[in-house]
């Protein structure tokens, strides 16, 4: 299914000029809408998503409700004029899919429990997508999560390493996910050191499976500063030195 | 289901499970990586091209594939088609209900499909009879019948033996048609990947986990192997979280385990 190509040249340049550690430019604001409760706009490479938080609020269907604990619901959804063919904007079988392990990597950050029998809906709309789009909506989210004042153990970083040119490289683009040769997608809590997103597509060795993880999650790293810093521009404006950078 | 009646219960059990568990015991007696007994029937609907009953503990589900002519994709025309679906059927479980797939059954269809895909497990260059125009298309359809817990592997055994076992029509073009010569073929075979899923409760991580695990877990690993003991599939799921390290012994048993059923499924389809 996936094939062999050029992606990678002799210097160890990808197609987009990137070194096979580096992260695509990313850009985080937070609160950028103003109905929301708490809100973020997320760049990464040439993803673009706008993400918000509605809640703790009451749940409708009130059936849904739990006595001990708030409801967590995601929406994943791509616009139509995100990709280059229009893409349907019913929600796909991939959405749904995309929908329910970004509650997932979500989830493990949140203290629910403080929460009884309310909701707290997140809905992220993929405005542009370019590969990694899920990763890029967990980051968002998480910050918008923040953003709403959820109680929070952990903010979620999010960030995809993959195999390309039978090579490890961080961070996959669109073209290097279609020619490339697999495809990690992780979410990872920084302080806690956990995994609450991993999935795979693609054949890796045992050798590849432990470096590729342990790229991805040197990438989440990278993300959680620019997650932080966001937060802190929004709160305590421009100046503001974050400290923990490595 | 409803959640609501089911939180007390819920804590109960769990609270019952972990203090079992702290003992290195499992409900039903087994050890933590062992998983319930299997037995996999192949042939048993013979309208379809290939088929397989698989049972695993109490957790039943069958499989069947069919082949017909078919457009290939655009961007792929010189590779047949290969479509996995799974269904919870509404007679699998007091909780499963009629209408359209809920989340959980299309994570099901779609982490079994990228097992088989990922893995390549079928040559699709050779099911091809006129680049970008006819390919073979093989659908593999499966119906859970009965749920007690990882319906993830069950589904993909299902999938896996009947693809093994499967006896394609032999077709031709004929005057820019397709016709059936009424000879048989098998399925070109390229690998067989296993799936493997493991839940994590508290610091124990089990292997085929039950539906009362399941219910107590705190997230779940799906982890899809090829022969040659490489990753090829993937997916995390629960509301809970892995370390690295409970990532690399998943990795680890997934392989050993994997080779394990792998030998098993060899065996009984006669594909040794």
């Amino acid at each position: 299914m996936k094939r062999l190509g050029k992606l990678i040249n002799e210097q160890g340049i990808r197609t987009d000029g990137r070194k096979i550690d580096e992260l695509r430019p990313i850009k985080i604001e937070a609160g950028v809408l103003k109905n929301a409760d708490g809100s973020a706009y997320i760049e990464f490479g040439k993803n673009k998503i706008i993400v918000a938080v509605y809640g703790p609020k009451e749940v409708h269907p009130k059936h849904m409700a739990l006595p001990d604990r708030s409801v967590l619901r995601c929406r994943y959804h791509m616009s139509p004029f995100s990709v280059q063919e229009r893409k349907n904007p019913a929600p796909s079988r991939r959405e749904i899919e995309i929908s329910k392990v970004t509650r997932e990597a979500l989830e493990p950050a949140l203290m629910l429990d403080d929460y009884p029998r309310t909701a707290i809906d997140v809905y992220i709309e993929v405005l542009q997508a370019d590969g990694g789009s899920r990763c890029t909506g967990i980051a968002g989210a998480s910050v918008a999560l923040a953003d709403a004042g959820i109680n929070m153990r952990d903010l979620v970083a999010a960030c995809a390493a993959g195999k390309v040119d039978d090579t490890i490289v961080l961070d996959i683009n669109d073209e290097e996910d279609k020619e490339g040769q697999a495809d990690m997608p992780i979410a990872y809590l920084p302080n806690l050191n956990q995994v609450s997103l991993m999935q795979v597509d693609g054949i890796l060795s045992r050798e590849e499976y432990g470096k590729c993880l342990d790229t991805a999650i040197e990438g989440c790293k990278k993300v959680y500063q620019l997650q932080k810093e966001a937060l802190m521009k929004k709160y305590f404006g421009d100046e503001v030195d974050v400290g923990g950078s490595e | 289901m409803s959640r609501k009646s089911n939180v007390i219960v819920e804590h109960l059990r769990r609270a019952q499970m972990n203090e079992l568990l702290a003992a290195g015991k499992r409900l039903d007696g087994r050890g933590v990586t062992e998983s319930r007994q299997m037995k996999i029937e192949t042939d048993v609907i013979k309208k379809a091209n290939g088929s397989a009953l698989v049972t695993l503990g109490n957790t039943q589900v069958i499989a069947g594939v069919k082949v017909q002519p078919d457009k290939p994709f655009p961007e792929l025309p010189d590779k047949g088609l290969l479509i996995c679906s799974a269904e919870v059927l509404p007679l699998a479980s007091a909780y499963a209900e009629p209408g359209p797939p809920d989340e959980d059954a299309i994570e099901l269809a779609r982490v079994v499909d990228r097992g088989i895909r990922e893995s390549e497990m079928i040559d699709l260059k050779k099911l091809v009879l006129v680049p970008g125009e006819k390919v073979y298309a093989v659908f593999a359809d499966v119906s859970v019948l009965n749920v007690d817990g990882n319906l993830f592997d069950a589904t993909s055994y299902a999938v896996v033996s009947a693809l093994l076992t499967a006896k394609l029509p032999k077709l031709e073009m004929k005057d820019g048609k397709v016709v059936d010569t009424g000879e048989i073929m098998k399925a070109p075979i390229h690998t067989i990947p296993i799936s493997v899923t493991m839940a994590r409760i508290g610091d124990m991580i089990l292997a085929d986990p039950t539906s009362e695990e399941e219910a107590c877990m705190d997230a779940r690993v799906t982890m899809t192997t090829d022969a040659e003991r490489r990753v090829c599939a993937v997916q995390k799921g629960g509301t809970g979280t892995f370390s690295v390290e409970q990532i690399n012994y998943v990795v680890e048993t997934a392989i050993s385990k994997g080779e394990e059923i792998r030998a098993k499924i060899k065996s009984v389809t006669g594909s040794g």
